[in-house]
């Protein structure tokens, strides 16, 4: 090997197997969505929502990869890590999945700006669900403002996910 | 970026069938969500079987990443030390010098106490401390506070028992899976433990407050009683923590209401306890004098008040 760099130029010939096409971004949203297993005993929701993040950058770079369904799954997963109740991001990812489908069909011109303006909307709107959902299941009054710096870190978080993804992905499509 | 190409295929019958079946796939999925979480609102445990996997499967990463941070997680606390260390020094040597009569009398206090119980004939071994484990992780995203404790059914854990730790009350097991179990945190919104101020046994009840805080609430009516730096006790009411284990301090009043901080952080302490119920304890030590019948009448007695 002369460069090292060469290593990741496509050949002629070889491809990808399928496994690392279709399960890389399978197993890093499942891996971000693992980010509860981090030895933090946390005393309040400080943990930016890595799987969401995942999700929403694989989408949005990738349209044509997934259906809507695959957030059922996955949110199914991250749901048996997060604490909140079941079905919770089962739900949230997938509505979440099918509004970017809705919203995709009605923008003409879609540029980064507007990607992140997409991911802030369902960031938003998953995390105060998933705030309502855990008050109506768990009793007592959990306070609006105790998710507000949550929502805030996995916005500002979102361009550097959605680079990491991006960089993911030029390994994913070269053999 | 322009659009991406058209998710619309055109006149392929096939391809229009699969694109509409996997929107019905992926609404059925959501509307199944909704219903779990409708189902968790009655029954909040009910579907908690499902975490075992993922509990079971994360355990060895998340335990043997904690050993590793144990020692990472004081570095703020030995660098403080450093600062003012002379004076702090004094300071402390005077204090263990004050105190050390006082933990003569205190000795001394214990030893009479026991003669006394000895002469009333008062049983009194603990039975109630069950194991000791660690905390690995937390529900660190939601909004929920649970932490996941390292020992599980399988060493005995089982739901309702209370956690402690050295310093204070931690909260109480909420489920278990074979090795695992989740507790949740005195500080969680749910959980709420009967208290009494620990000098005059004022009865207050503490709730989470979901951000690290407890709210206090005196049971009496009137005005508050509480004032900063008000030391409160578990009171044993309700039988599940066992009387005066250590709970919170007050910092703050705020009307009929009084907030307080833990006196165990869970995310700085080491190891944890976990213990039977305190009403399994007693009543097991009651069905062992009169009733040696059989395994039966403990649990009738539980259930009788």
């Amino acid at each position: 090997m002369i460069d090292p760099h060469l290593r990741h130029v496509p050949r002629l010939g070889k491809h990808p197997s399928r496994f690392r096409l279709a399960g890389t971004p399978i197993v890093t949203v499942l891996i971000g969505s693992m980010a509860t297993a981090l030895p933090v005993i946390a005393q309040s929701p400080v943990m930016p929502q890595f799987g969401l993040l995942l999700l929403l950058s694989w989408r949005l770079l990738r349209p044509e990869m997934w259906r809507p369904w695959v957030g059922v799954p996955l949110g199914l997963f991250d749901d048996m890590l997060s604490g909140q109740p079941i079905g919770s991001a089962m739900c949230l990812w997938t509505i979440a999945l099918i509004g970017i489908d809705a919203i995709e069909h009605r923008l003409v011109w879609r540029s980064y700006r507007q990607d992140w303006l997409i991911a802030c909307l369902a960031i938003i709107i998953c995390s105060v669900v998933g705030w309502f959902f855990a008050r109506i299941t768990g009793g007592g009054n959990v306070s609006f403002w105790l998710i507000t710096p949550q929502m805030v870190w996995t916005i500002l978080l979102f361009p550097f996910v959605v680079r990491q993804c991006a960089r993911i992905d030029r390994w994913r499509v070269m053999a | 970026m322009a659009r991406p190409p058209s998710r619309r295929p055109g006149v392929n019958r096939k391809a229009q069938y699969s694109l509409f079946a996997s929107y019905v796939a992926a609404l059925t999925g959501a509307a199944v969500g909704l219903l779990l979480v409708a189902i968790a609102i009655f029954d909040p445990t009910g579907f908690v079987a499902l975490r075992t996997l993922t509990a079971e499967l994360t355990r060895p990463a998340s335990s043997g990443l904690r050993n590793m941070m144990s020692g990472i997680g004081s570095v703020d606390e030995v660098l403080a030390a450093y600062w003012r260390a002379g004076s702090q020094n004094i300071a402390l040597r005077r204090q263990v010098e004050a105190e050390r009569n006082r933990v003569i009398e205190a000795k001394a206090i214990a030893q009479e106490n026991m003669r006394l119980k000895k002469l009333l004939k008062l049983v009194d071994d603990d039975q109630s401390d069950l194991l000791t484990a660690r905390l690995i992780s937390s529900s660190s995203s939601s909004a929920r506070r649970f932490a996941r404790l390292n020992a599980g059914r399988w060493q005995g854990v089982r739901t309702g028992m209370p956690v402690r730790a050295a310093e204070g009350l931690v909260g109480r097991v909420y489920s278990t899976t074979p090795n695992t179990a989740d507790v949740l945190l005195l500080t969680d919104t749910a959980n709420i433990v009967p208290v009494r101020r620990a000098n005059d046994s004022v009865p207050a009840i503490s709730t989470g407050a979901g951000d690290g805080s407890v709210e206090i609430r005196a049971l009496s009516a009137g005005r508050n009683p509480f004032q900063p730096g008000d030391l409160l006790v578990t009171s044993g009411v309700g039988g599940i923590y066992q009387p005066n284990i250590p709970v919170a301090v007050v910092v703050r009043i705020q009307g009929e209401v009084a907030w307080g901080f833990p006196l165990a952080n869970p995310s700085r302490i080491d190891a944890v306890v976990v213990e039977r119920a305190f009403e399994e304890v007693v009543t097991r030590s009651d069905a062992a004098g009169p009733a040696s019948g059989g395994g039966q009448p403990p649990a009738v007695d539980a259930s009788a008040p």
